[in-house]
């Protein structure tokens, strides 16, 4: 018998589609002269003070591992951080993981948690890894489709329909990645009026937290009484302080979940890089003021784009959070792939298709203003020249 | 009328590119392009807003221009102070910039020329002579790195990969 490595492979992973993100920017990267509105990243650099932080570690040698869950200084600032940002206070030995970046801190909390047959509730328009970290883990995605007349918000009523007596964990993913939503604090009360009531955990990716407009404050559903023992914050410094590259994130909750992930993060990973962990520790003790410089820059960056998308006749609500606007794109009679295929064959622009987000992400776009405003300026002459058309 | 926040974050928007129409200014302040007419003029006429420049890279452009810094220690005049000495300084066209200074030195004074020895006698001619000053150091410049906040030679490749 032929040995076929093919028919060894995990069927799980096997059938998880390829990215709908990655196809479309393999074909923008044989392009010349493409101007993108695609990456999900702060286009700036990491701030020389913490960079600094990062290169005097290494210049005294600390390039070990560190423990599992993290330099007890960093967790001790993270706790600091929590308290002073979002009033949540947290227990640095018990309740924090420092982890790879926000995503691994999501799938071991999801590991953690879900078992074969375990339903987790993922609204979407979402970030493209929920769904597969719940298959991979054995359990059933049960995707509710926002609305954009709902602001792209999650609401009570559909929460309420979703949820089964298998329903595990509810994943709440606001700010938002891809639609710029947010939650407030009355949205929120409302969602845990409906939790109250059942065994559900609540997963709030606040990776975004920091980039509210508006003078939309970022509130955590963790915030809201009687949810903090059920709700695992995962947070991070990528798009805060324009730390991606460096792989810095945290899971903060309940201390019976944070040691089992602890087990599955000491297992997979053992500690996140030691470099970036100190570098994380300048970041958030000295780290604030580089926040309020970028924000203020995305929030007029945003400004710009979304006057620019409605003068062009594609519509799109006011995004709060994070740094995409969601325009829709139903007026052209395209679909969503469709409008991307063609903006980047004709004007060479590269936006990303909302249906990449999920199904209730068709007839719209994602464009992130992670650009500068020449940048975006050119783009939206591209777009203009290709409604003309 | 405007909010002293409002204007502050118009005039950081004007720092960072003098070049944008009312229009563009006005979506990212979140104001009406009326408002930023209006608000521009106004700090105008107080003086807040003095002047625009453009910066160029004249090595790049193909034409050498020679700039020095004189360090200048000054005995003050009786009644006018530094001011009077600032004002005698400033007057000359090869004069780009004037600094009253803390520490070492009194006045520093950025002068530009076409060539090393034009900078040189003018700051040896028209500076050092002048009563008022008791001693001198001129400084060539001889790279500018970075200046007013921009860097010179930047690489402004973008270099994020799609991750997903």
């Amino acid at each position: 018998m032929a040995f076929d490595i093919n028919s060894t492979l995990n069927k799980t992973v096997v059938d998880i589609p390829p990215s709908g993100i990655r196809r479309f920017f393999d074909i923008a990267a044989t392009m010349e002269d493409v101007v993108s509105l695609g990456v999900g990243e702060p286009d700036f650099v990491t701030p020389w003070h913490i960079r600094e932080a990062g290169i005097l570690s290494l210049e005294k040698g600390h390039t070990h591992y560190t423990g599992n869950a993290g330099l007890m200084e960093l967790r001790k600032e993270i706790c600091n951080y929590m308290n002073r940002r979002f009033d949540l206070k947290y227990d640095a030995a018990t309740q924090v993981l420092v982890s790879v970046g926000g995503s691994e801190a999501i799938d071991a909390a999801i590991r953690c948690l879900v078992t074969p047959g375990d339903e987790v509730i993922i609204p979407e328009p979402a970030f493209v890894c929920y769904v597969p970290m719940v298959q991979m883990a054995g359990g059933t995605p049960v995707t509710i489709d926002l609305k954009e007349e709902d602001e792209f918000r999650l609401t009570a009523k559909q929460l309420r329909e979703a949820i089964t007596p298998k329903t595990k964990l509810l994943i709440l993913p606001f700010p938002n990645n891809p639609t710029g939503g947010i939650m407030a604090k009355e949205d929120l009360e409302e969602i845990a009026e409906v939790l109250a009531e059942t065994n559900i955990v609540v997963l709030s990716d606040e990776l975004y937290a920091e980039l509210t407009y508006g003078g939309e404050k970022h509130v955590s559903i963790a915030n809201i009484p009687g949810m903090m023992e059920r709700t695992v914050v995962i947070n991070g410094l990528s798009k805060a302080y324009a730390m991606t590259g460096w792989r810095i994130g945290f899971a903060c909750g309940p201390a019976p979940l944070i040691k089992q992930m602890i087990k599955v993060h000491q297992f997979g990973i053992m500690s996140a890089p030691t470099t970036a962990q100190y570098a994380a520790i300048e970041a958030l003790r000295n780290g604030d003021s580089d926040i309020a410089m970028m924000k203020e820059e995305y929030d007029m960056r945003r400004r710009y784009i979304i006057d620019g998308f409605n003068k062009l006749g594609l519509t799109c609500f006011e995004p709060k959070g994070a740094f995409y606007v969601f325009p829709c794109i139903r007026s052209t009679g395209l679909t969503s792939e469709e409008f991307c295929t063609k903006l980047l064959e004709e004007q060479r622009v590269a936006v990303v298709p909302g249906n990449a987000f999920g199904a209730s992400g068709e007839g719209f776009i994602r464009v992130s203003y992670a650009y500068s405003i020449k940048n975006i300026e050119k783009a939206l002459e591209r777009i203009e020249r290709f409604m003309k058309k | 009328m405007m909010t002293k926040d409002k204007k502050l974050e118009l005039l950081n928007i004007i720092a960072r590119d003098e070049n944008l129409t009312y229009a563009q200014m006005a979506l990212l302040a979140g104001m009406s392009e009326a408002e930023v007419a209006a608000t521009i003029y106004e700090l105008e006429q107080e003086g807040v807003i003095v002047g625009k420049h453009t910066l160029i890279n004249w090595d790049k452009a193909g034409q050498e221009r020679v700039v020095a810094l004189i360090e200048l220690k000054v005995t003050p005049q009786y009644g006018e102070g530094f001011d009077r000495i600032a004002e005698r300084m400033w007057q000359y066209p090869q004069v780009r910039s004037v600094y009253l200074m803390s520490g070492a030195y009194d006045i520093l004074v950025e002068v530009e020329g076409a060539t090393m020895k034009e900078v040189a006698l003018f700051a040896a001619e028209r500076i050092a002579p002048m009563d008022c000053v008791v001693s001198q150091n001129t400084c060539f410049v001889l790279r500018k790195y970075k200046q007013n906040g921009i860097v010179y030679e930047k690489d402004n490749q973008d270099d994020r990969q799609v991750v997903l």
